[in-house]
């Protein structure tokens, strides 16, 4: 089982502030799965061509073979004019048109205030619905008020993540287990 | 049809195509050798030639997992081990050679085999080329399609006097040799959609499209809406064949080919193209209505009809060696193409063939 996590954004630091937290949970309950959480201001992506993943070169060809290769993605995301920033965009750009095929998505949004909380719904799970993801209908989200000095200060938002990380391993597994049981009738 | 060298009252014509991928066997993990994999093309081409299938094309591919980036030379080693089959590319990435170079290649191909030479010109899917050799992917459609046109008119004209965008101007220029009866068969590569087969109708000339899975009947879509773009800038859709393009393996059942074709395709995408091939989609390949020719013999012959009734096409090309796939296995795919397929398929397209 391969754990992938984007940090959307380059700027701000609530998104990192939730994914950081995120991932000393997940790691905690799961010890045993691969992971590794991206965080995009790390990386120096250009921008979509429309050529092949593997055609890209340094930084832009690393970030999105390890989101090909991973079972389980978790993105954090904030949200900049009533949308997902545009450094999250291009990294979906850069991939195949049904690059989640078999993989499971769960969001967690940051987001200056509670104004915000539909625009997952209307924006980013369209894109991974059409990639072929399989979404944790339900997502994190994080206000202005739950952070502190780079902490979470919201318990709540705590356990929200923790049930996030659990019911995103299900998924996965159920998935997994349906999928192979589809493809053991197949017989070939 | 002439001009293409197609004979539509011989029937349909019957093709095998390769990319020139060069991959493991994914059963065994083991690669064969770049020369082993080379001369495999050859010798694939010389049994296509001798169970009488008419038209054998290597693809040209600069990126790792290929084995094919000089095709133009391996046609030359096919032309010399065979006798009647007819030859070409599949395809040509047009946008990353000179025209020149090309026209001079296949010319002399063509009269290497007597005369069975054939171009099919593409852009490719893949874009590793373009810095390889030299070329700027922004330029991506622009440079096909200049150097497109400039194929186009040194095969039609003796002397050229061109300029473009992309390379110096020719003028009063003689590219030589001629092909032997004066002119080549060029086709455009399209990929599966309208928006692709357009380009090729209205540029007038024929078409080999890929197609990598779904049903025949969206695939009409593309052959029709070309044929409607040729009529619309005033060409005649009845002179201008088309070629369709696809996986294609036969053994005992449909099972058997199912089972022993798919880890090639799911391992060979993954490492070619960077996701596997979908075994729910693979699985919907046996299927008459499905475009992946993968069956019995008996199935595939029902499968190709069925194509050639929705799409009226006048060449079907089977790409059998896809990922690592053994050569005794491709032998007895020819086998079975040779003594039955092929000569059901002649027996019911041919031209007052039975109805």
């Amino acid at each position: 089982m391969k754990v992938v996590g984007i940090s959307g954004s380059i700027v701000g630091s609530k998104t990192k502030t939730a994914m950081s937290l995120l991932w000393e949970e997940m790691v905690k309950a799961y010890p045993n799965a691969e992971h590794v959480l991206l965080d995009l201001a790390d990386y120096q992506l250009q921008f979509s061509d429309g050529r092949n993943y593997l055609d890209y070169t340094g930084d832009t060809a690393f970030v999105t073979e390890q989101i090909m290769q991973a079972d389980i993605l978790f993105i954090g995301t904030p949200i900049f004019q009533a949308s997902i920033p545009g450094t999250l965009k291009n990294v979906f750009d850069l991939l195949p048109t049904q690059a989640l095929r078999d993989k499971v998505a769960a969001i967690v949004v940051t987001a200056g205030s509670a104004k915000h909380f539909l625009v997952a719904e209307q924006q980013l799970k369209p894109i991974l619905s059409y990639m072929k993801a399989h979404l944790v209908s339900t997502f994190v989200f994080a206000e202005e008020k739950d952070f502190l000095n780079g902490k979470i200060i919201n318990d709540d938002v705590h356990f929200r993540l923790q049930r996030l990380i659990e019911d995103a391993f299900d998924l996965a597994e159920a998935q997994a287990s349906i999928r192979m049981k589809r493809e053991a009738e197949y017989d070939f | 049809m002439e001009k293409y060298r197609i004979d539509p009252s011989k029937g349909m014509e019957f093709g095998i195509y390769t990319l020139g991928d060069h991959l493991a066997d994914p059963r065994t993990g083991e690669r064969i050798s770049a020369k082993e994999r080379i001369q495999q093309m050859v010798r694939l081409a010389q049994l296509a030639d001798q169970a009488g299938i008419d038209f054998f094309s290597v693809g040209e591919s600069h990126q790792p997992y290929f084995a094919s980036q000089a095709h133009a030379v391996i046609l030359a080693a096919i032309a010399q081990a065979t006798e009647k089959i007819k030859i070409g590319s599949s395809s040509t990435i047009l946008s990353t050679s000179d025209p020149v170079r090309v026209y001079e290649n296949f010319a002399t191909l063509d009269l290497i085999s007597n005369g069975r030479a054939e171009i099919i010109a593409g852009r490719a899917s893949r874009v590793g080329l373009f810095e390889l050799l030299g070329y700027d992917l922004h330029n991506y459609e622009a440079l096909f399609e200049e150097k497109f046109d400039l194929l186009l008119q040194l095969n039609e004209e003796e002397v050229v006097n061109w300029s473009g965008e992309f390379r110096r101007p020719l003028r009063n220029a003689e590219v030589l040799p001629r092909p032997l009866s004066g002119s080549l068969p060029i086709w455009r590569a399209v990929g599966g959609t309208p928006a692709s087969a357009i380009k090729a109708g209205y540029a007038g000339v024929p078409m080999t499209v890929a197609m990598l899975g779904g049903p025949a009947s969206v695939f009409k879509q593309t052959i029709d809406t070309y044929r409607e773009a040729l009529a619309a800038r005033g060409f005649d859709p009845t002179q201008l064949p088309v070629a369709t393009t696809g996986f294609f393996y036969a053994a005992e059942t449909t099972q058997e080919a199912l089972r022993d074709y798919y880890p090639h395709i799911n391992e060979g995408m993954k490492k070619t193209n960077g996701q596997g091939f979908p075994k729910q989609l693979f699985a919907q390949g046996a299927d008459h209505r499905s475009i992946i020719n993968v069956g019995s013999p008996q199935q595939i012959i029902e499968k190709i009809l069925y194509q050639h009734e929705q799409f009226g096409h006048q060449r079907y090309l089977a790409q059998l060696d896809f990922g690592g796939v053994p050569f005794e296995k491709m032998a007895q795919n020819i086998e079975y193409i040779g003594t039955e397929i092929l000569p059901a398929i002649k027996k019911y397209t041919k031209q007052g063939g039975a109805e």
